[in-house]
């Protein structure tokens, strides 16, 4: 199929400002979805609020879009009454670990089989460029004005921790490596976490002094490195990318399906 | 034949069978008192009905979980108290905004703040209309013993249906944890409503927004043949999100008048000796149980006293209570708060000089002696 038959022109021209790294993702995404060959009518997309989470409404898919932080908690309840469909769930970085951190550790913990798509331009996008627990120390935002002293998150490392079973991360940049992540993401059977580097030249661009969406597209590939690689010993600033986890536990719908089989028998 | 089962059991216990026997497939919450049986009992009920319950990482989570469930088709409950029910506003509006059938329980404990979690109030009337952010309307139901707990709840998961809205159920701590008897209906007896399904065919363009002529808004389940797109924001007939100034002002105007145009059949209440009766008690929840008390033994004596039981809170029935309260010279409300109650009530009947307040603020039941000493000072007479 063509990329126009996963996108409702309806909804065109989208909202996002030139050069927005999350169009890429939607790009990415779509690319996934194509050479999974998965049908559209078993595709749910649950989103939060923010630019990021205007991703499900230009896809011809089932989308939810919801409250800010909230997405997984209706994603749990989507997936729980048919596991049968496949749920991604494409979040903010404030969307998915400042608001809705909660819920993201707790859906990974279960290991209920989705997948977590963190589009992280570490930064506020929607509201005007406010820090984000991802913008990292020593930025600049529109409320940090005198430069950030929070630190941030690892949301690779967090994923890792919390238990989630796939875990990778990707930029912009590297749009066949981020197709391919999501691929594996999907495939997965378990809680997926893709990290993906984007980037808001409109805020985070602008207050950092990073330069139009080229050249942060041009950093990201400067400041990261395949994952175990030896450029990563030379440097430990480098950022890594690619598969950081694949793991098999049980998966929280099938482990509940034996809950009511249990139950059924004792009654 | 199926046959007539009889329990004793709590409050509590009364609406899990009522949800179960209304077609309950999902519920997921979070444990607070005085609500949690309904969470204990359903984690052990549902999966032996084939449903599914989730016992979330908080309140929001509870009600975003079943929010999204219900959109697949399945019918939806989750139970709280006032710290829960306070985390639900914004997801709450969420379901009303994007017509989500569900149901949200709220056993009332004293509040503000965690308050008084063992004892019994009835402070969460207006939060419960007035809850989440911006005009809106909902239905909140109520009631005063096993057997309308159970009928009640019925009701609930019929109006979500009906009115694809969230439907809160107020039951106080006295209600909930209260033991007496129960007789589950047979099947059948009670009317079940079920999902109102779209008969639009596959591949043809399905409008998720577009109400029939009755205001009714069939469903397609999400997952299913339709794929559409839902959202909180204002939206046009096919979910998407628009802020033309007549989608807002038409969305808008449906989800309040889907509700309040139908008050008389979303009105559920109770009446006692109200025919000739100069005294009127309107009272819900525990504190009817006094009321009804004082009540038939002022009858006994021959007093002309009466008792409106309300069983929906909201959308007010004005009209019922005006009318009901026409010929009364006194009109008492009953209830376990600074008057909440009292405000409609006042503002309903044709003269609020005669509308009295007769409370109890201090986590205790309000007894039928409180009641007679209160209508000792409204008559004058001194305690
Ligand atoms: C409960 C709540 N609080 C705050 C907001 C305002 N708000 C909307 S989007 C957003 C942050 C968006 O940032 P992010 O999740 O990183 O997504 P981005 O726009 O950068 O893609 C905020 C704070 C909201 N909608 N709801
Ligand atoms: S504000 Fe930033 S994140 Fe939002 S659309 Fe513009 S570039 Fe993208
Ligand atoms: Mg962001």
């Amino acid at each position: 199929m063509a990329i126009k038959d996963y996108i409702r022109e309806r909804f065109f021209p989208q909202m996002w400002c030139p050069g927005c790294g999350h169009g890429i993702i939607l790009n990415g995404l779509i690319k996934a979805v194509e050479e999974l060959g998965l049908n559209k009518n078993d595709i749910v997309m649950v989103s939060g609020i923010g630019c990021s989470a205007r991703i499900s409404g230009y896809l011809d898919f089932h989308t939810m879009h919801t409250l800010h932080g909230r997405a997984l908690a209706f994603a749990t309840g989507i997936k729980m009454s048919r596991p049968e469909l496949n749920v991604l769930v494409p979040m903010g970085d404030g969307d998915a670990l400042a608001i809705g951190g909660n819920h993201f550790i707790h859906a990974a913990r279960r290991n209920i089989d989705m997948t977590a798509i963190v589009m992280n331009n570490r930064v506020y996008g929607m509201t005007g460029g406010q820090y984000s627990p991802l913008s990292g120390y020593g930025t600049l935002a529109t409320t940090a004005p005198y430069t950030n002293i929070d630190h941030p998150f690892d949301v690779v490392d967090l994923a890792v921790a919390v238990g989630a079973t796939f875990v990778a991360r990707s930029t912009t940049y590297h749009i066949r490596q981020l197709t391919d992540l999501i691929k594996k993401a999907i495939t997965h059977k378990g809680f997926s976490v893709v990290e993906i580097l984007s980037q808001c030249p409109t805020y985070y661009g602008r207050k950092n002094k990073e330069g139009n969406a080229y050249e942060m597209m041009e950093l990201m590939k400067q400041t990261t490195t395949p994952v175990g690689s030896e450029a990563k010993k030379q440097n430990h600033d480098l950022i890594e990318t690619g598969v950081f986890v694949e793991t098999d536990k049980p998966e929280y719908c099938t482990e509940y399906d034996k809950i009511i089989e249990r139950a059924k028998k004792d009654n | 034949m199926n046959e007539k089962i009889i329990k004793f059991v709590q409050g509590n216990e009364a609406c899990v069978e009522a949800a179960i026997y209304a077609g309950l497939g999902f519920f997921a919450g979070y444990p607070i008192t005085p609500s949690t049986e309904i969470a204990e009992l359903l984690s052990v009920r549902l999966p032996q009905t084939g449903g599914k319950f989730l016992q979330m990482e908080d309140e929001i989570a509870s009600i975003c979980a079943i929010i999204g469930a219900s959109l697949t088709g399945n019918k939806v409950m989750t139970a709280t108290s006032g710290p829960g029910f306070s985390l639900m506003q914004e997801a709450l509006g969420y379901a009303v905004m994007a017509e989500i059938p569900c149901v949200i329980v709220n056993v009332q404990r004293g509040g503000p703040s965690t308050g008084n979690p063992t004892h019994v109030s009835q402070g969460d009337i207006n939060q419960a209309r007035w809850g989440t952010h911006g005009d809106h309307s909902i239905i909140v139901l109520t009631a005063s013993n096993h057997q309308d707990v159970f009928s009640i709840t019925v009701d609930a998961f019929n109006m979500a249906e009906m009115y694809r809205t969230p439907v809160i159920l107020l039951f106080d701590e006295v209600v909930a944890h209260l033991r007496e008897g129960l007789t589950i209906p047979e099947k059948g007896a009670l009317d079940i409503v079920d999902r109102l399904k779209t008969s639009v065919k596959r591949g043809v363009d399905f409008h998720p927004y577009l109400p029939r002529e009755d205001g009714r808004l069939p469903m397609s389940d999400f997952g299913g043949i339709h794929r559409y797109n839902v959202t909180g924001l204002f939206h046009d007939m096919w979910g998407f999100p628009s802020s033309d100034p007549k989608v807002v002002h038409g969305l808008l105007r449906h989800l309040v008048d889907k509700i309040e145009n139908n008050v008389y059949d979303i009105s559920r209440y109770k009446e006692y000796f109200l025919e000739d009766a100069r005294t009127i008690f309107v009272s819900y929840g525990s504190s009817a149980r006094s009321a009804l008390h004082v009540v038939k033994n002022r009858r006994a004596r021959g007093e002309r006293i009466g008792l409106l039981e309300l069983q929906t809170l909201w959308p007010f029935p004005a009209g019922i209570v005006r009318e009901k309260c026409s010929e009364a010279q006194c009109i008492i409300v009953v209830e376990m708060n600074m008057g909440q109650v009292l405000q409609q009530v006042k503002t309903a009947v044709d003269n609020p000089d005669k509308v009295f307040l007769a409370n109890r603020i201090d986590g205790e039941l309000i007894t039928p002696t409180d009641i007679r000493n209160i209508m000792r000072l409204i008559q004058g007479r001194g305690v």
